[in-house]
């Protein structure tokens, strides 16, 4: 699973479809990886404008990086050598940070899912279906 | 306007003109192609320039190439003749590129004399730029329908046309044989084939930097296809086994080396499609699918298929931790209907994709009781193409709407349900006859 995808999930429990604490999860207990991929920032150019600033700063904090920008870095360039800085960072945070195996715990109902062979599985047991 | 020649392969005739008007579409432009005869590869269309062609060429899966047509004729003289009255002004402009000419016989052929003395018989453009065979400026081409009839073999053209290739398109190009299931690394028996998952791609209007996702994702033939188109693609399955594959060099993230893409993969999950993880807001440009419906892998969704037996197990604890919660769990599964399942899509869809955003999905149905009412409907969706790709009893329907802003005004429809249509599978297992009905 790559950092990017915590992005884009949330819990699968219908009755925390209209929570706004089921987004994002909590990452707990992950295991990273960091696996080299192409670089490609119109990749990330067409995802920065889909991602939750807010939900990648969280999810980075679980995972224990605090380092990033409060706000979102828009309107990048990657022609722009300061940009290309900037850029390249997203993409070893985003692309190329594998989380491997992990629980993603819902803050709402407090489900917990797992992270199984860098797959994260969002299958539901029966009561919760 | 000026008037171009598309060369078909004789391939899907009838998904042709949807693979066209979609690439069209996407380009922000519409032809016309209400005059194409699916028994001829040949066809006369309209078009502002050169852009538009190449717009919709290069991505074809179905056409072979597209020509600005200098002339037309039923024999040489008449081609001759029609080139000298409606294309005298095109000569100049060519007059001093290098150029080859090219031959397209279709149920026929010029031998490589004959190919000569034709060209000769051009003569009159003037052309002063030389003769290149390898990559020559331009390349014009003479491109022949022969008629057969019986076992004969045809020796004169019954249509000839003659123009300036402007275009050739990605199966000219041999995408089909890059995408070959043969030589792909991971597959499995519900891979589709390289062929139609590409004219899905098209018809779904996947395109560059657009999320494209596949909720049934299995080895991921949608997902290939569509980065082949520049799509970022996303998938998911019921079934983790299908997307962890068989190793490292046998599963998706392989296939994705193999043809380049993988820097535009974005991921896959397990996932119950009736029950999406996907937050609301994340935006999905189209999705393209083909549902299991159940003849080589049973519909399933998570869930107890005896509820009743199933009570309480939340509360089973093992070692200290809720069973359910537990890494090694697994969730059980129960059948469901294919017609649930196509519902749960169209409304999925209705809801996720923006205005203009492209659902299309394969369905299939038995011959002898379809009929266009079993077509699922949604109110937020318009059905633009219902298009039969036919077997013996059964046919597969690629089924594709576009999502409308609020003011359509759709219906929503479930002909299968409201009809009690029984499940594919088992009619599929009883030969159609008329008991499984």
């Amino acid at each position: 699973m790559k950092f990017l995808t915590t992005n884009f999930v949330k819990c699968a429990v219908k009755g925390c479809q209209s929570s706004t604490e089921s987004f994002p999860l909590k990452y707990s207990d992950c295991q990273l990886v960091q696996e080299e991929q192409e670089y490609n920032p119109e990749f990330l150019v067409h995802m920065l404008e889909r991602l939750d600033w807010n939900a990648v700063i969280q999810v980075a904090r679980d995972l224990g990086n605090d380092s990033l920008p409060p706000t979102k870095p828009d309107s990048l360039d990657p022609i722009m050598e300061e940009d290309q800085a900037v850029l390249k960072d997203l993409h070893t945070l985003l692309v190329e940070t594998q989380i491997v195996e992990g629980r993603m715990t819902c803050n709402n109902c407090q489900h917990v899912y797992h992270i199984k062979n860098s797959i994260p599985n969002f299958l539901l047991p029966p009561h919760l279906c | 306007m000026k008037n171009y020649l598309i060369y078909f392969a004789q391939s899907y005739p009838n998904f042709r003109r949807p693979e066209l008007e979609s690439l069209a579409n996407l380009n922000n432009f519409s032809f016309d192609l209400s005059h194409h005869d699916e028994s001829k590869p040949f066809i006369v269309v309209q078009l502002e320039n050169d852009d538009q062609a190449k717009k919709i060429m290069d991505r074809s899966i179905l056409s072979r190439g597209i020509y600005e047509l200098w002339g037309q004729g039923s024999n040489y003289d008449e081609l001759h003749a029609n080139i000298k009255a409606t294309s005298q002004d095109k000569f100049e402009v060519y007059k001093k590129s290098s150029f080859k000419f090219d031959f397209i016989g279709y149920k026929g052929s010029k031998s490589r004399e004959e190919r000569v003395e034709i060209i000769q018989n051009f003569k009159y453009l003037a052309f002063e730029g030389g003769v290149r065979l390898k990559n020559p400026d331009e390349v014009f081409t003479v491109l022949e329908e022969y008629s057969v009839s019986g076992m004969e073999k045809a020796t004169t053209p019954r249509n000839i046309w003659f123009g300036r290739q402007v275009q050739l398109s990605s199966r000219t190009e041999n995408v089909l044989d890059k995408y070959d299931l043969r030589r792909r690394k991971y597959i499995g028996t519900t891979s589709f084939d390289a062929e139609l998952s590409l004219v899905t791609c098209n018809i779904g209007q996947v395109g560059p930097g657009k999320v494209c996702y596949d909720p049934f994702t299995g080895t991921g033939s949608f997902l290939v296809a569509s980065a082949n188109f520049g799509a970022l693609p996303i998938g998911s399955d019921i079934d983790v086994r299908m997307l962890r594959g068989k190793g490292k060099n046998c599963n998706i993230q392989a296939n994705f080396k193999q043809y380049g893409t993988s820097t535009q993969f974005l991921d896959v999950l397990t996932m119950d499609f009736t029950n999406n993880a996907f937050r609301k807001d994340f935006v999905i440009d189209s999705i393209v699918c083909d549902p299991p419906y159940g003849v080589r892998e049973g519909l399933k969704v998570c869930g107890a298929k005896h509820p009743e037996k199933a009570e309480g197990r939340e509360n089973i604890v093992i070692e200290g931790e809720k069973a359910h919660l537990r890494r090694d769990f697994i969730q059980p599964k129960k059948p469901y209907e294919l017609s649930d399942l196509l519902d749960d899509l169209l409304f999925f869809a209705g809801e996720r994709l923006p205005i203009g955003g492209r659902l299309a999905f394969w369905m299939p149905t038995a011959n002898d009781d379809f009929q266009v009412n079993l077509i699922p409907q949604h109110e937020q969706l318009e059905l633009l193409y219902n298009l039969e790709q036919e077997f013996n009893k059964w046919s597969r329907r690629l089924l594709v709407y576009v999502k409308r802003d609020e003011t359509y005004k759709g219906k929503t429809t479930n002909g299968l349900k409201s009809q009690n249509i029984a499940n594919f599978r088992d009619r599929y297992f009883n030969g159609f006859n008329d008991q499984s009905k």
